[in-house]
């Protein structure tokens, strides 16, 4: 009877998740958000039924066995000596693979169609991905940012997805994503040579990050909102915080974000505290890893080299792989000591900044909107 | 024939004197007796059973809640590592070599195993194995790349944990692979007269489908291992992309060892199960034949199914229909297995002993985690659903709540065949509805978890996530799994408390360890048993009717093994001899590990050792 109530709790639990996925999750694979999503979750469904319809039904022989054929007093210890029966046993073999071959022509042909390359009016991004965040690069809008995602609704996004490229000995390897304008500027040159895995519930299914190779993903939002994703594939000390976040809007406001990112940074007024922090970002460490466009180190652009792009980071929502919000506080104590707020950071300080170098910097951070 | 062993006798050759103890510590180091290893085996797995526990109980308390600062990541790391490389290799593969190394001779009507010494080198190497990478925690960090240890982050984070990976399991990897050898060699050619192979008790059959298992799959983590300890230690590049080598090699070498190892844990719980139920239905197992081929079918089908592991790796649409069709065929003769036990306990005389229970909930349980792994095999489902907890619960229904509870039945069936000693069997039961609410309470809940955008191996997730609440069911069930643990150990420490008298077939069995006394003598059968047919022992004390009626053969007829006179003192039997040399082949192993890690001298050293033991061990007869 026992086994009766545990069921009857497990069918009380799936009605349970069907009703109430916590309202602020945006990253429920049950909750599909565009077409490519959505094939996946119409392929699942009906298979996830067939399942549960086998399960209740193999639970409910073992139980009604169970009752049937137990022991009781008095009964002579004595059944029947069945060996087996061929008929009934190749019917079990034939009758499940009948099922099977149901179920694996549809997988086929979603393999296929989820396979297929996007044509038409597609946004092509290469994703690059480091310990431990994410880098999104637009090769036709001339755009690269990081963790926040931005697309348009209702056209495909063909997603190139590579890892920042280097190998054991900081030798770079081949890398098609081309990571960050201007083109051909050289991969980073730190840690960052690891597998991720790129995932976004509500608009796909994963797709790892492979060093050396370029794998392809397509996804698409039915809707205007934020949908969250985050690394699936074990990678290194902070995987946990290796989080993003994708923002669809309406083709105009995407429009509209791609032309404020594609301008440069403006350098704040002299005298400023920011303008002191502008002149310690090109003068100090900052420069070895990060670019800002707009701005120029003995009449050459920087160049990104394993750290974010830092051109528009207040129009971004989030850092530290998107699970802090950038604010005033958050930057000083990443500034302070960034291996504290983010184990294994691959952010160097050394020497360590004073507070004076950490104001006149979030000054000048704050500034680059 | 020259006698077990003459005191007095002086031994001549090889380098130390022969053992004589035949009590106490020594006795045990020393032994060969295919019993007395395997409750080596079984004790030495059930400890790290215990130890893997806690490390799950830790990961449970610090994903009970979001934003857990129980610990750190890079400890948690560790401990999410060692929790998957413990109870895999150091619990399920040694508790299920513990039964392979007590009941195959016993089962097949042998007096040992083919090589008794390498058996007990197999052991001691397996122990060396374990304690060299637990070492790791006390020498500069354990493992904390994964069980899977995928390169390149193998490779290149800095510290010696992932070398302790490699190292280790290439010890224990040599273990297995003598002891597969032996213990297939044993089946194959050990087999009592009349014992054909249609004749071998299911488990007998599973075991042999598991030792070629091992032989094919481990050679190729071997390959691997060597590899991504060279890329390490020696500076090459198998797995270095800017090199010319290939991260994804590392994942085809070790899955294709990796699913196969899936039904190296599996196999042994299934045969456990086909003899426990068998027994308490008082029928014979449904389609005997059925039940073998769908075994053998496994194990080659095993070997073509790894690349499920890979379909968001990025290899091609072509690889995935292929590896998701195959994998879609090897649940036939899964799902095979499960309908012949039902058939097995229809119109049965069930009795709900301990061993029938756990082995009832094997089947059960077993059946959600073969249900949610052909989910996985629907390709385009498996890419939301690999890497998040919907796998961790399915191969937790697998291992755990299949291959963990066919183990704990075969214990208790087991139990007073090895220590002559019954389980309490109230107790028993209590345990089993303690273990079976906690393991789904545990793992039911990470299959909507995993649904709902929980990634596997993370250290914390965020509150926004609305995670918290099945996060703390889990939690609350791994303690419950924990204290049904608790009430075990209570019943095998009250066990040894009560005196030895249980009889030698106290469940009214079928195979041929229950004619032997409870536990056996040292030579196991006075006589080396004939065998007519399958299930001898049953028909031995029960005729069928031509419309197959059982008709018990009364008391005291011929052939009743109950009569005592059967049993004699054991004098005359030839049997090997105990030896000092496999436990210091064994023991140079790990120091060639520490030299691989930290100083050459150290694995010359070990090396001396290693042949040394070799030498003494070559130069000694098999038995005085």
């Amino acid at each position: 009877m026992r086994r009766i109530t545990r069921q009857a709790l497990g069918v009380g639990a799936l009605a349970v998740v069907a009703a109430a996925c916590a309202p602020n999750n945006h990253q429920d694979s049950l909750n599909p958000q565009g077409p490519y999503a959505q094939k996946i979750d119409t392929l699942f469904t009906p298979v996830f039924w067939i399942a549960a319809a086998i399960f209740f039904i193999v639970e409910g022989m073992l139980v009604l066995f169970a009752i049937r054929y137990r022991h009781r007093k008095g009964r002579p210890q004595t059944p029947p000596q069945i060996h087996g029966n061929s008929r009934l046993e190749i019917g079990w073999t034939i009758l499940p693979a009948l099922i099977l071959v149901g179920v694996a022509i549809p997988t086929v042909s979603t393999i296929y169609d989820l396979a297929r390359t996007p044509t038409g009016n597609v946004l092509n991004v290469n994703v690059v991905g480091h310990q431990w965040w994410w880098e999104f690069d637009y090769p036709d809008q001339q755009i690269v940012t990081a963790n926040e995602l931005h697309i348009p609704v209702g056209e495909p996004v063909y997603v190139s997805l590579c890892a920042a490229g280097v190998g054991y000995g900081g030798v770079p390897a081949p890398n098609e994503c081309q990571p960050g304008p201007p083109k051909g500027a050289p991969p980073s040159a730190v840690g960052d040579d690891v597998i991720h895995s790129f995932w976004v519930p509500e608009l796909a299914g994963k797709q790892d990050v492979v060093p050396g190779r370029t794998n392809h993903l397509v996804l698409q939002a039915d809707r205007p909102g934020t949908y969250t994703g985050q690394c699936a594939e074990f990678c290194g000390l902070s995987h946990a915080y290796m989080r993003f976040k994708v923002v669809a809007q309406t083709r105009e406001d995407f429009d509209a974000w791609v032309r404020a990112q594609q301008a440069d940074a403006v350098a704040p007024p002299a005298g400023s505290l920011a303008a002191t922090g502008m002149n310690d970002f090109l003068n100090g460490q900052c420069i070895a890893c990060h670019a800002i466009r707009g701005l120029q180190v003995n009449g050459q652009p920087l160049t990104a080299n394993g750290g974010p792009n830092l051109t528009h980071l207040m129009s971004r929502s989030c850092f530290r792989g998107c699970t802090m919000p950038i604010t005033r506080a958050n930057l000083e104590a990443w500034l302070r000591d960034p291996q504290a707020v983010e184990a294994g950071s691959w952010m160097q300080l050394n020497p360590k900044l004073s507070q004076d170098q950490i104001d006149a910097l979030v000054a000048f951070l704050m500034t680059l909107r | 024939m020259a006698s077990v062993s003459v005191p007095g006798e002086t031994v001549r050759g090889g380098l130390l004197r022969r053992p004589r103890s035949t009590a106490g510590f020594w006795s045990w180091v020393t032994t060969v007796d295919h019993k007395r290893i395997g409750i080596l085996y079984g004790a030495t797995a059930f400890f790290f059973f215990l130890v893997g526990g806690v490390e799950a109980l830790f990961i449970r308390l610090q994903l009970a809640q979001p934003d857990g600062k129980i610990l750190s990541p890079s400890t948690y790391n560790e401990f999410f590592t060692m929790h998957g490389l413990t109870m895999i290799f150091l619990v399920v593969m040694p508790l299920s070599a513990a039964f392979f190394n007590y009941l195959i001779p016993l089962m097949i009507g042998a007096r040992d195993v083919a090589f008794p010494r390498l058996n007990a080198f197999s052991y001691w190497l397996f122990l060396f194995a374990g304690l060299f990478i637990y070492s790791s925690f006390a020498l500069g960090g354990a493992p904390n790349g994964g069980w899977f240890g995928y390169a390149p982050l193998s490779t290149v984070e800095p510290g010696n944990n992932m070398l302790f990976y490699s190292t280790g399991l290439l010890m224990a990897g040599i273990a297995s692979t003598v002891s597969a050898v032996n213990l297939a060699v044993t089946i194959i050619n050990m087999r009592a007269p009349g014992m054909t192979m249609f004749r071998m008790p299911v488990f007998i059959w599973m075991a042999l489908v598991v030792q070629f298992l091992l032989a094919f799959s481990l050679p190729i983590i071997t390959v691997g291992l060597f590899e991504s300890l060279f890329d390490r230690r020696f500076g090459t590049h198998f797995f270095d992309p800017a090199a010319g080598g290939d991260p994804v090699l590392w994942q085809h070498l070790f899955w294709l060892f990796g699913h196969p190892e899936v039904y190296i844990l599996i196999l042994p719980a299934m045969g456990i199960v086909s003899e426990i139920l068998p027994v308490f239905a008082r029928k014979p197992l449904f389609g005997y034949q059925f039940v073998v081929f769908s075994g053998i079918a496994i194990g080659f089908i095993g070997f073509g199914v790894w690349a499920h592991h890979m379909f968001a790796t990025g290899l091609g649409p072509v690889a995935n229909t292929a590896f998701g069709i195959s994998t879609m065929i090897i649940a036939i003769p899964t799902g095979v297995k499960i309908f012949n036990w039902l058939g097995t306990i229809w119109r049965g005389d069930l009795r709900f002993t301990t061993p029938m229970l756990f082995a009832l909930g094997f089947i059960a349980q077993f059946v959600v985690g073969g249900l949610s792994g052909v989910t996985h095999a629907v390709v385009p489902a498996d890419y939301q659903q690999t890497d998040t907890y919907y796998i961790v619960a399915h191969f937790h229904y697998v291992l755990f709540a299949g291959a963990i509870f066919g183990l704990f039945g075969g214990m208790y069936y087991w139990w007073p065949k090895i220590f002559g000693r019954m389980l309490n069997e109230r107790v028993g039961k209590v345990q089993f509805w303690i273990m079976a609410v906690g393991a789904n309470l545990t793992f039911g809940p990470m299959h909507i978890l995993g649904l709902e955008g929980m990634p596997r191996r993370i250290q914390t997730y965020t509150p926004a996530l609305g995670l918290g609440v099945w996060n703390l069911v889990v939690t609350i069930g791994a303690f419950t799994i924990a204290v049904s643990v608790l009430i075990f150990i209570g019943n095998a420490v009250a066990s040894f408390r009560r005196p030895k008298d249980a009889p030698a077939d106290p469940w009214d069995a079928r195979t041929l360890e229950w004619t032997v006394p409870s536990p056996p003598p040292p030579h196991n059968f006075d006589e080396i048993p004939v065998v007519h047919a399958l299930d001898d022992f049953w028909h031995r004390k029960y005729a069928e009717t031509e419309e197959g009626t059982l008709v018990p053969v009364p008391a005291g007829g011929s052939g009743d093994p109950r009569s005592d006179d059967a049993h004699g003192s054991g004098h005359g039997i030839h049997l090997p001899s105990p030896s000092y040399y496999p436990v210091i082949a064994a023991l140079g192993f790990p120091l060639i590990g520490y030299g691989v890690i930290f100083h050459w001298w150290m694995a010359v050293a070990g090396a001396v050792v290693v042949l040394a033991g070799l030498y003494g061990w070559a130069f000694e007869p098999a038995a005085e």
